[in-house]
């Protein structure tokens, strides 16, 4: 490393160090680049500040981390606050928030598309229950049978990382599946395998088949 | 599955969510540790402080507006409570920091030890850096903070980011010549 003389910094001699923690813009690494292509006394001091950076990186590791109490005194200290929060942990704006951020764009131009696709069946049913009372000519009660919200099968599911969104898709519509929850910590799906509740036997039948698919990295039965 | 961004967790923090709170707590407690511990160089404060930092994001996520990222806004709060500890402590402990961050007349054993290793001295001398210096050398090489990042966690023009880097880097270069390194400028 070699001893050099300046009387000002340049902007790209201010550039340095950002440089060389890249976080410079490409733009800006680029002029940077070029610059330390074409003078030598600039990438002399160049090697000087990845020293700089690899030295405050081996101070800041040698710190250590915080001890295993902090986990504990942070949640007791948040536990003392006044109960000014709700604690419910499931908020729907939230939740569906979450979703939609963990989605690829992929797999939201896949999600779209089955959206749609819902809506023009969900019409055309609507019609068909219009046309089917028409031609009926009576009525039905509000409480008609029907399969009741809640009712169903349903697993947690979590996917395999490194399963692409044409997968999951391929593999939910294959199997007739969706998801009507999560992700939730751990990247756990609560999905509908069924709209009827199973026996026993049959639903653990169908996790077997489904646990062996590819995209799948974990699968359990819940209610 | 990509992780769910710094964003929803904090708008899950707003509603009371605990897990969300785990989550970002486990991503940012060794960072900010390590960043707050270099400005107030006592782990036992360091750790006081990184609890309170994250006491402050539970109870604040819900004023979050997102005009910066969730990382600038954590460290931002690191920072200012690190100042407020600098700015209680004692005489004494101040002046004792501001002698290391002057000159040391005689070598001390680590520094006569470390001159023939120049990563040592280097190291020594990082150490000897003011607080203003220590914060900004931090955020730049080890927290990898962009001049944006470092303006708004900092709270001056990103052109004073570039020049205060500067001039940490020169008082850097002014301690190493002071072991005997010549490096030139800066």
């Amino acid at each position: 490393m070699t001893t050099v003389k300046q009387s000002e910094p340049s902007e790209i001699e201010l550039l340095l160090p950002w440089y060389a923690a890249g976080t410079l813009d490409v733009r800006e690494s680029q002029q940077v680049e070029r610059a330390l292509a074409n003078d030598p006394e600039l990438a002399a001091r160049y090697e000087w500040v990845r020293a700089e950076l690899e030295q405050e990186t081996h101070v800041s590791e040698a710190a250590g981390e915080p001890s295993a109490r902090d986990v504990t005194t942070l949640f007791a200290k948040i536990d003392a606050l006044p109960a000014q929060k709700s604690r419910s942990s499931i908020d729907l704006g939230a939740r569906i928030a979450e979703f939609l951020a963990a989605l690829s764009p992929r797999t939201l131009a896949w999600s779209a598309m089955a959206v749609a696709l819902a809506i023009v069946l969900q019409a055309g049913i609507l019609a068909g229950i219009v046309l089917k009372e028409r031609n009926a000519g009576g009525y039905e009660t509000a409480s008609a049978p029907s399969n009741v919200s809640g009712e169903g099968s349903y697993v947690l599911l979590r996917f395999q990382p490194q399963a692409s969104a044409a997968d999951v898709a391929n593999f939910l519509e294959t199997n007739k599946l969706s998801i009507v929850g999560g992700p939730s910590t751990g990247g756990l799906y609560r999905v509908r395998i069924a709209p009827t509740k199973l026996a026993k036997a049959d639903l653990t039948r169908i996790v077997n088949t489904l646990q062996d698919n590819k995209v799948v990295g974990f699968i359990a039965v819940t209610e | 599955m990509p992780t769910t961004s710094d964003e929803v967790l904090i708008a899950r923090i707003a509603k009371g969510d605990r897990l969300a709170m785990e989550e970002l707590y486990g991503r940012y407690r060794v960072p900010v540790y390590r960043f707050v511990l270099r400005m107030v160089r006592n782990p036992t404060t360091a750790e006081d402080l990184n609890s309170d930092v994250f006491l402050d994001v539970w109870r604040q996520a819900g004023t979050f507006e997102g005009r910066s990222a969730v990382s600038t806004w954590i460290f931002s709060i690191a920072r200012f409570k690190a100042l407020n500890v600098l700015q209680r402590r004692p005489m004494e402990e101040l002046d004792d920091e501001k002698a290391d961050a002057i000159e040391d007349q005689a070598d001390d054993p680590e520094i006569a030890l470390a001159k023939k290793d120049k990563a040592a001295v280097l190291r020594a001398c990082l150490l000897k850096l003011s607080a203003e210096h220590r914060e900004i050398v931090n955020l730049v090489y080890y927290q990898h903070k962009s001049v944006e990042d470092v303006a708004g966690i900092v709270g001056i023009p990103e052109a004073t980011v570039k020049t205060r880097m500067f001039y940490a880097r020169k008082k850097l270069s002014e301690l190493l010549t002071e072991q005997g390194i010549e490096r030139g400028w800066p």
